[in-house]
């Protein structure tokens, strides 16, 4: 069992706060940014990575091919300007992917 | 469909066994699709209702940051925060759900070794507004329920990667492999019969001709 580090990549307004909680705060603007920072901390030693929704939208693929690994997690947040929605999206995703139909969110929708 | 084969008693019998062994593993693995399932069903349900509770909760943390920030100046806030009191050291334990390795977090909080009482907060409090103080600890509450979120979803992820296979290899033997060796047997079964039977009216013929002859 080794140390990992735990990552936050986002907007300036969103991750400030996290840095004061001691987790490692990346922040970038831009998906290219975001796609350069990402790829960095996977090959670095980090266990989870956070990420706002807002720049994960132009990063799916790379994040999908990610999902698929064992380490690191990626996990989605909203950002300063709330949710988009997207992190559900994902869950929503994988009971199709797993079950063939949507059973969890049928009620809703 | 069915796979080319010489229609003989041995190729007869080794596709029997192939056939009770396509069957025997396509019962395990129907069974294991049956259980990651059920596993995964519990922790996606689980998944969900973090992740609302956590985005509505950090929506609220974002807000209450962005108005500490909108009352102090962002020279005086970036001093603030520059120094954590904190670093969070994670563990990483392997979890292990019907054969499928998820990770399992375990972090803990290190001081960064400045000697102080552990207080989340870097600074001072004269020079920084109230609100500040509330989104750091609504941030740092909501902390070990984003590791929660974080270990559950990428539990779901690899669950659901796993049945995907699980299920097409369920299929596979089912809809593929299990009727070919079916009709193979068939076709072999048959051809052997009708050897059989053209040996006997062979045989018959035979008789007969020989049975005129001697007359």
């Amino acid at each position: 069992m080794s140390t990992y580090k735990i990552a936050v990549i986002g907007d300036k307004d969103s991750i400030l706060g996290f840095k004061t909680i001691g987790v490692d705060t990346f922040s970038v603007t831009s998906s290219e940014a975001a796609l350069q920072t990402l790829k960095r901390l996977v090959s670095d030693d980090y266990g989870v990575i956070f990420i706002t929704e807002e720049l994960a939208r132009d990063l799916q693929d790379i994040i999908a091919e990610l999902n698929k690994r064992y380490l690191p997690a990626v996990v989605l947040i909203p950002n300063s300007k709330g949710t988009l929605g997207i992190g559900i999206q994902q869950i929503k995703k994988n009971v199709e992917k797993a079950i063939g139909a949507d059973i969890l969110f049928r009620k809703e929708g | 469909m069915e796979i080319r084969v010489n229609p003989t008693r041995m190729e007869l019998n080794r596709l029997k066994k192939r056939l009770k062994m396509a069957q025997r593993g396509h019962k395990l693995l129907k069974d294991k699709r049956d259980e990651l399932i059920r596993q995964f069903l519990i922790l996606v349900r689980k998944n969900k209702d973090l992740r609302e509770h956590i985005e509505k909760e950090l929506s609220d943390a974002f807000s209450k940051f962005l108005l500490a920030r909108a009352v102090m100046p962002a020279e005086s806030l970036e001093e603030a925060l520059m120094y954590p009191t904190k670093k969070l050291s994670l563990e990483i334990s392997k979890k292990n759900i019907m054969s499928v390795y998820a990770p399992k977090f375990e972090w803990a909080e290190e001081d960064s070794g400045r000697g102080e009482e552990s207080s989340i907060y870097p600074y001072g409090f004269v020079e920084t507004s109230a609100e500040l103080d509330i989104s750091i600890e609504t941030l740092s509450d909501i902390l070990p329920r984003l590791m929660e979120l974080a270990e559950v979803e990428k539990a779901v992820q690899l669950l659901a990667e796993e049945i995907e296979k699980t299920r097409r290899r369920v299929n596979a033997l089912e809809y593929v492999l299990l009727p070919k060796l079916e009709d193979t047997i068939k076709y072999i079964t048959m051809k052997l019969e009708e050897n059989e039977r053209g040996a006997l009216t062979r045989l018959m013929k035979i008789k007969d001709v020989v049975r005129a002859k001697m007359q």
